[in-house]
């Protein structure tokens, strides 16, 4: 069974053929336009750097960049500050209906958007929130909440009581634990739990496209869903747009694959 | 302060942000699916049940439910079958490990959005990749009826095969390897040793995975929307589609809601489901 090298290449080239589709795109990034339609040869002539040229000078790209960055981080640190403290008084003081509390979270995170998005539109403008950062900031940061306190607590949980004891011993009060033993012990749960909130915030489509209506808030999957075309689609144009909209993507795949495989794990697997 | 006074003071924000923006919602949504609102003609008055009586009767909404029902069957099918593959080619894996996970995940980390362009362009008829690895076809995959459901299945495939294939190889890297040793021992190995060994222990992840994907699937609206619209001729409206077109296409917020309503309830059956397979949390009642 313990075949050595050989089989380990195979897997991986397996696995990059499985990226196949996203390697296009970024061929298809840098192909001259002559050569994309209709397709005749599989590597282009030359390459170009055409295609980001005109998004980033021509298109809403830049500036959707800018906002879905912003909404994703502050979604985040809404996400994360909110469900760090809850999570600790979940995992470690008495609350009565805990369990209660517990189960309204996993159902939360079942929530479908859709059946949220007509009553937040409206609260949105009600608010005269529509088509800023913050009716997104909101709406994504609550949404990634649930998941946020449910990681956190079960990482919590996972600390030894005896550390906290000790602490207390040592005359510190509940708040100079948190602060002091559970916060740095609990920093890569953290990080797992931001980066799945980032994530979704970067990532998520339905909100932004219901809730903006100008470049002020336009995130980048809205940008890109809506790329325009004056007399035919510009493929060359959204496959340079599409990149740049996987970058952050594969930065955490690629450098902080340790933090999201955990999250991803504790997510599905807590008993 | 006593703890429990601290344990609310620090449960409070988050549970009023939750409060106002994911539970007033949700309880909003179903008193909205008992109204006409139609904001631009200023309509705005109680419908009671009628939303749902039509739906009853709605084709275009029963065409949605068949949508949102194959594409929910086929695609957590497939991602299953294709997931433990990959998940069993992996186990094997010594060296690369790293670069194996960051190629596999990259499909599942990628927005949406991105995917459904990436795939609109793989399939186009002409400067499609698809086409061209066929042979210089001409086949239009997004705009034929009978062609476009499957194609977009196949995308959501791609995009969530890693998921699947990441929690089952996590479930067999912690089976230990004497289990295979031994087994071939007793001249188990192969097929055999799949079948006595890792599917028995593999399979209430699988099923766990499979039930978060089925949650997926049936919530799943960006890759329909942006890929094919719903098009051609319907062929693959899902429910999400067909509630956002009612809300924001055609400005109906109640009947709208009521089809979101209806995505929640199904939704809804399927988290109960989890929760019974899982077992509840610790201290629930």
């Amino acid at each position: 069974m313990r075949a050595g090298r050989p089989r380990d290449g195979l897997v991986l080239c397996a696995l990059a053929l499985y990226a196949a589709p996203f390697f296009w795109q970024a061929l298809t990034s840098v192909r001259p336009d002559a050569e994309l339609l209709p397709l005749t040869r599989l590597l282009p002539s030359h390459l170009t750097w055409a295609h980001y040229d005109v998004v980033f000078r021509q298109s809403l790209m830049p500036r959707a960049l800018v906002n879905s960055l912003g909404i994703a981080l502050l979604s985040t640190l809404l996400a994360v500050g909110l469900g760090a403290l809850a999570a600790y008084a979940l995992a470690r003081l008495p609350v009565r209906g805990r369990g209660v509390i517990l189960l309204a979270m996993i159902a939360a995170t079942a929530f479908p958007q859709i059946a949220t998005v007509s009553p937040l539109y409206l609260l949105m403008r009600a608010l005269g929130l529509r088509d800023t950062w913050l009716a997104l900031i909101l709406a994504n940061g609550s949404f990634a909440l649930p998941l946020v306190i449910w990681l956190l607590a079960g990482f919590i949980r996972e600390i030894p009581r005896a550390l906290e004891e000790a602490a207390a011993v040592d005359g510190a009060d509940r708040l100079a634990i948190l602060r002091w033993v559970v916060l740095p012990l609990v920093a890569p749960g953290m990080a797992s739990a931001a980066l799945l909130a980032f994530l979704f915030s970067w990532n998520e489509f339905l909100f932004a496209y219901s809730f903006t209506a100008t470049e002020a808030s336009r995130t980048v999957p809205v940008a890109l869903a809506l790329f325009p075309g004056v007399f035919e689609v510009p493929w060359g144009d959204i496959a340079a747009a599409s990149l740049l909209a996987s970058l952050p993507p594969i930065l955490i795949v690629v450098v902080f694959q340790r933090y999201l495989v955990r999250g991803l794990l504790a997510g599905a697997l807590r008993e | 302060m006593s703890d429990r006074g601290l344990a609310w003071l620090l449960l409070s924000p988050a549970l009023l942000v939750l409060a106002a923006l994911t539970a007033y919602p949700a309880l909003w949504v179903l008193w909205l699916a008992l109204q006409y609102r139609i904001p631009v003609f200023g309509i705005s008055r109680w419908a009671g049940l009628e939303h749902f009586v039509f739906l009853a009767v709605d084709t275009r909404f029963w065409n949605a439910a068949w949508v949102t029902g194959v594409f929910t069957v086929a695609s957590v099918g497939l991602e299953g079958a294709l997931g433990l593959g990959i998940a069993v080619a992996l186990r094997g894996q010594r060296g690369g490990r790293r670069t194996a996970l960051a190629l596999l995940l990259l499909a599942w980390a990628l927005p949406s959005v991105v995917t459904a362009k990436m795939f609109e362009w793989l399939y186009h008829p002409a400067g499609g990749l698809v086409n061209f690895l066929l042979g210089g076809r001409a086949i239009n995959w997004l705009g034929d009826p009978a062609l476009a459901l499957p194609s977009l299945i196949l995308a959501d495939v791609w995009r969530a095969t890693p998921f699947v294939a990441l929690l089952c190889y996590a479930r067999l890297l912690t089976i230990p390897p004497d289990l295979y040793e031994a087994a071939e021992v007793d001249g188990a190995a192969g097929l055999q040793a799949f079948a006595r060994i890792t599917w028995p222990l593999v399979r209430p992840i699988l099923l766990v995975t499979l039930l978060f994907r089925t949650l997926d699937a049936i919530r799943a609206f960006d890759i329909m929307f942006v890929l094919t619209g719903g098009g051609p001729a319907g062929s693959t409206e899902s429910l999400t589609v067909y509630a956002y077109r009612a809300l924001f296409q055609t400005l109906q917020i109640g009947f709208g809601s009521a089809i979101g309503v209806v995505v929640f309830a199904l939704v809804m059956v399927v988290a109960a489901l989890y929760l019974r397979l899982i077992g509840r949390p610790e201290g629930a009642a």
